[in-house]
């Protein structure tokens, strides 16, 4: 490890909501250019808790970059320098030695923060819950190849879908807005024939449990798709845009 | 005592006898019941939405932030059904004695034939759903081979086929959730099971914000927790999976089957250092086109581009002509194991073997394998900073999945009544080896289209009212404080990752690839020795009473090293090779894996007889009634 890189983090310790937080400075010496970003933090803990101290708190799970999970501000960047890619697909070889890293949760109202780097998300799942679903019970379906989906809308549709609702978007955006999240989801569903049918209220529902999460207006600056690990197209945002006029024009209410 | 309870009749009447003879639950009584579902996964996920679509009550928890995120989201390849689209010539019957022949026939048939039957169901309830599985210029599902099978039965959604499938199952149980029919409890874990007068009526959670320990009551207990391939510390598993929930079902009384069952995935991302959180998977179509090998000589130390041709041992082609590359799972790792064994393995660990795409882009150019490929070569590329289209992939197997879970019967009922038993938690389908693409389609099976048929035979029964006041819930809840209590009180010396890497390197030597009675009995005297000094000296830092992930890993690491144990004292019982568990004493002259049907022909379910005192070892008799047991040949 004698070539590994020298660093300096400095990281957001928070310990509860209502604590005010602030920055912490480690050094760390020896980091491996083919660690993952989440190692190079595990590697940290590692020695915070030999000396018994509190290990940094980060949401993480598949490390795969397909979970969504993890949801670190590196360097003023959603998931950090990289485009396209989570922070558990960022690797220390994105950085060089000497560095000073300042590392901060994703922050916006409706993402109150939990403790130290997590936050809480559960705002995207009431979203959802609203409406982002085609109401297809149990059993009660027809043959798969009986419902031909024309294979361009099926692939425009699967751009949609790869979403994996980590919230980096609003982390990005200076209004702190949900539009590039809710419109992957409309715009996934609007595309295929079989989410055609509640496509209106869906729609009503998911804008209106948006804005009452507390999530900002969009203002069209395209922070959200330049920092978004999957490469989500703000073309997305001008689909649910139309859509939600349409709905409001012909919704009987 | 272990009665399968198979349904009489021909195989292909099985279920849909036992469907009419399962006594139904009445309507208007379904919203009588509460229902607990732990984990949201395929399994999970899907069973908690369609209950809840009939109208019982249903309680599910998580340990994500949300049940979008379970681990089934990470699965890439696809989804296998019978649908034979692609008119090959697939049908049930196919699918069925191809899994029950995967599995090194040591699967019930029941059970598989009818995964098999309700596997074009899942695809029909997917598309409803809105799954964007890929399709043809005609408009029409599109379908893949996979994993060697001879027939295209493998729907995908490019290569994130298991997220999409998952947001299918989580959108129907969100949908669930906005109807008042779920309620969720998400970063909740799963700490013990609660049994009032031997049936399963509740669990014990902790809170993973607050700390708070809570009570949860209901009429049945379903786990759909996912398998235990942690306990090798690194595996492809996501960091969080562990063993708890089954585990603790374990120790209240159900019996865990076949726990020596695992499969080594033969194309993962090798270890880069001692700094290594976990492995990543690549997705084995990667073999359709891709050839794999070392250098000839031992000691040849050239770039891999520097290597002419001859010499270099194509050893997987070399070994099974007729399969080459295309061998299954098991077959695959274990013949890069003995090669790195023998020395010949490549990069700075010597530990991997080389995935070489040169032929594959020669051949079909560049742009054809970009178009396969592309997505496997950029996440090879972020991990390694190697670039797969100028130098070989460096691969090496790794744990990947259990096939080993706890007991269930036919219902997927657990020994314990009122317990069941989902998805990879079980034991049931892929008996000693499971194919590619057969994951996503059991755990959707288990979850949309068999447990909520057969729960209701059991909630038929008539079952007395238990709130969470119960003494039995008391009890339970005063062992677990006390449990964290010992770990956030210990102040010890070393780390938590720190034991749990211990044990993963010995049982990765001991009960991973290859086994041998020596290893096992060193292993299974070597464990409880790493277990007394864990809770002699584990270091857990912070405090219960707030968010701590230390906390969290020391109660699954500690359930780990109490399993630990069990898969050897599985793998030593099982005097056998078959599928994923290779005995060395158990082999042909060619270093194949031998079985023996007439001594092993079954499931060994095991019995916990308390702490530190020798569990029993129960058979199921597996009776093969409509596939011979032949000896698979890859050559």
């Amino acid at each position: 490890m004698s070539e590994g890189m020298n660093l300096t983090i400095q990281v957001w310790r928070q310990d509860g909501p209502v604590d005010k937080g602030g920055l912490e400075i480690h050094q760390l010496t020896g980091i491996s250019k083919d660690m993952s970003f989440l190692e190079m933090l595990d590697t940290l803990n590692n020695q915070l808790e030999e000396k018994g101290k509190d290990p940094i708190v980060f949401d993480h799970d598949c490390r795969e970059g397909i979970c969504g999970a993890c949801s670190l501000f590196i360097n003023g960047r959603p998931h950090g320098p990289e485009q396209g890619t989570t922070v558990c697909q960022l690797h220390m070889r994105s950085f060089k030695d000497g560095d000073t890293i300042v590392i901060e949760p994703w922050r916006a109202s409706a993402f109150p923060i939990i403790k130290d780097l997590m936050v809480d998300r559960t705002a995207f799942d009431r979203i959802i819950q609203a409406g982002g679903y085609i109401s297809a019970k149990t059993g009660n379906v027809p043959d798969a190849g009986a419902i031909p989906v024309n294979q361009g809308d099926a692939e425009k549709a699967m751009d949609a879908a790869a979403c994996i609702g980590c919230g980096a978007c609003v982390a990005a955006c200076k209004n702190a807005s949900a539009m590039l999240f809710v419109s992957a989801k409309v715009a996934h569903l609007s595309l295929l024939p079989q989410g055609k049918i509640e496509e209106q209220q869906r729609v009503l529902n998911m804008v209106e449990t948006m804005e009452k999460e507390g999530f900002g207006n969009c203002t069209n600056t395209g922070a959200c798709e330049v920092e978004c690990p999957k490469e989500i197209s703000l073309e997305n945002i001008a689909l649910l845009n139309r859509k939600w006029l349409k709905a409001n024009i012909f919704s009987e209410s | 005592m272990l009665d399968a309870k198979i349904p009489e009749g021909p195989i292909e009447k099985k279920w849909d006898n036992h469907r009419f003879q399962t006594k139904l639950v009445n309507p208007a009584n379904k919203r009588k019941f509460t229902v607990i579902v732990v984990g949201t996964g395929l399994a999970g996920g899907a069973a908690a939405a369609s209950l809840a679509e009939l109208g019982y009550n249903v309680k599910s928890f998580c340990l994500q932030d949300s049940p979008r995120r379970a681990h089934s989201i990470a699965a890439q390849g696809g989804i296998n059904a019978a649908k034979n689209y692609p008119n090959d010539g697939d049908s049930v019957w196919r699918l069925f004695y191809d899994t029950v022949k995967g599995g090194d026939y040591r699967a019930r048939e029941a059970n598989v034939y009818r995964l098999a039957q309700v596997s074009n169901s899942i695809i029909d309830q997917c598309v409803a759903q809105g799954v964007p599985f890929a399709r043809e210029y005609s408009g029409y599902l599109s379908n893949r081979s996979f994993g060697g099978a001879q027939v295209s039965r493998t729907f995908y959604a490019r290569g994130q086929t298991g997220q999409q499938l998952l947001l299918g199952a989580y959108s129907a149980l969100m949908r669930q959730v906005h109807l008042g029919k779920v309620q969720l409890f998400p970063r909740t874990e799963m700490l013990d099971l609660v049994l009032v007068n031997g049936q399963a009526r509740g669990i014990i959670t902790r809170n993973l914000v607050t700390g708070e320990i809570e009570r949860h009551a209901a009429d049945a207990v379903c786990l759909a927790t996912g398998g235990y391939a942690n306990v090798f510390y690194l595996s492809t598993n996501a960091m969080p999976c562990n063993v708890t929930a089954s585990w603790r079902a374990y120790k209240k009384g159900a019996l865990f089957a076949n726990p020596c069952f695992t499969q080594i995935h033969p194309t993962c991302i090798p270890v880069a250092g001692d700094h290594q959180s976990k492995l990543t998977l690549m997705s084995e179509s990667l073999r359709n086109d891709g050839r794999v090998w070392v250098p000839a000589d031992a000691n040849d130390k050239r770039k891999p581009t520097d290597i002419p041709e001859e010499e270099r041992d194509y050893y997987l082609e070399r070994r099974y002509p007729a399969f080459g590359n295309l061998v299954p799972r098991d077959v695959a790792s274990r013949a890069s194991k003995q090669v790195c064994d023998e020395g010949r393995g490549v990069g700075a660990t010597r530990l991997a073997v080389y995935l070489d795409f040169a032929a594959a882009i020669e051949r079909d150019g560049r742009d054809t394998i970009e178009g396969k490929y592309g997505n496997l070569f950029d996440m090879y590329q972020k991990i390694t900073g190697e670039n797969p289209y100028e130098t070989p992939m460096r691969i090496f197997p790794a744990p990947h999945y259990t096939m080993g879970g706890l007991w269930v019967d036919y219902n997927l009922m657990t020994t314990v009544p009122g317990l069941f038993a989902l998805g990879e938690c079980n034991f049931s389908d892929h008996g000693a080896n499971r194919l590619g693409a057969s994951a996503l389609m059991q755990g959707l099976a288990d979850g949309y289209f068999v447990l909520p048929y057969t729960i209701s035979g059991y909630l038929n029964n008539g079952l007395e009212a238990v709130d969470t006041n119960h003494d039995a819930f008391k009890e339970a809840e005063g062992e677990m404080r006390e449990a964290t209590e010992k770990l956030i009180s210990n102040n010890g010396n070393r780390t938590v990752d720190d034991f749990h890497r211990e044990l993963g390197r010995l049982m990765w030597d001991k009960c991973g690839m290859s086994r041998s009675a020596e290893g096992l009995n060193e292993a299974i005297q070597r464990i409880p020795q790493i277990r007394e000094e864990f809770w002699n000296n584990v270091s857990v830092t912070g405090t219960a009473g707030q968010v701590n992930q230390v906390l969290e890993r020391a109660g699954r690491v500690a359930d780990f090293l109490e399993l630990s144990e069990l898969m050897c004292r599985d793998a030593l019982a099982r005097e056998e090779s078959c599928g994923g568990h290779f005995r060395e004493e158990h082999q042909t002259p060619e270093n194949e894996a031998k079985r023996d049907d007439e001594g092993f022909a079954h499931v060994g379910a095991w019995e916990y007889k308390g702490q530190d005192k020798v569990p029993a070892r129960h058979v199921e008799q597996l009776d093969f009634q409509e596939v011979k047991l032949t000896q698979r040949s890859y050559k």
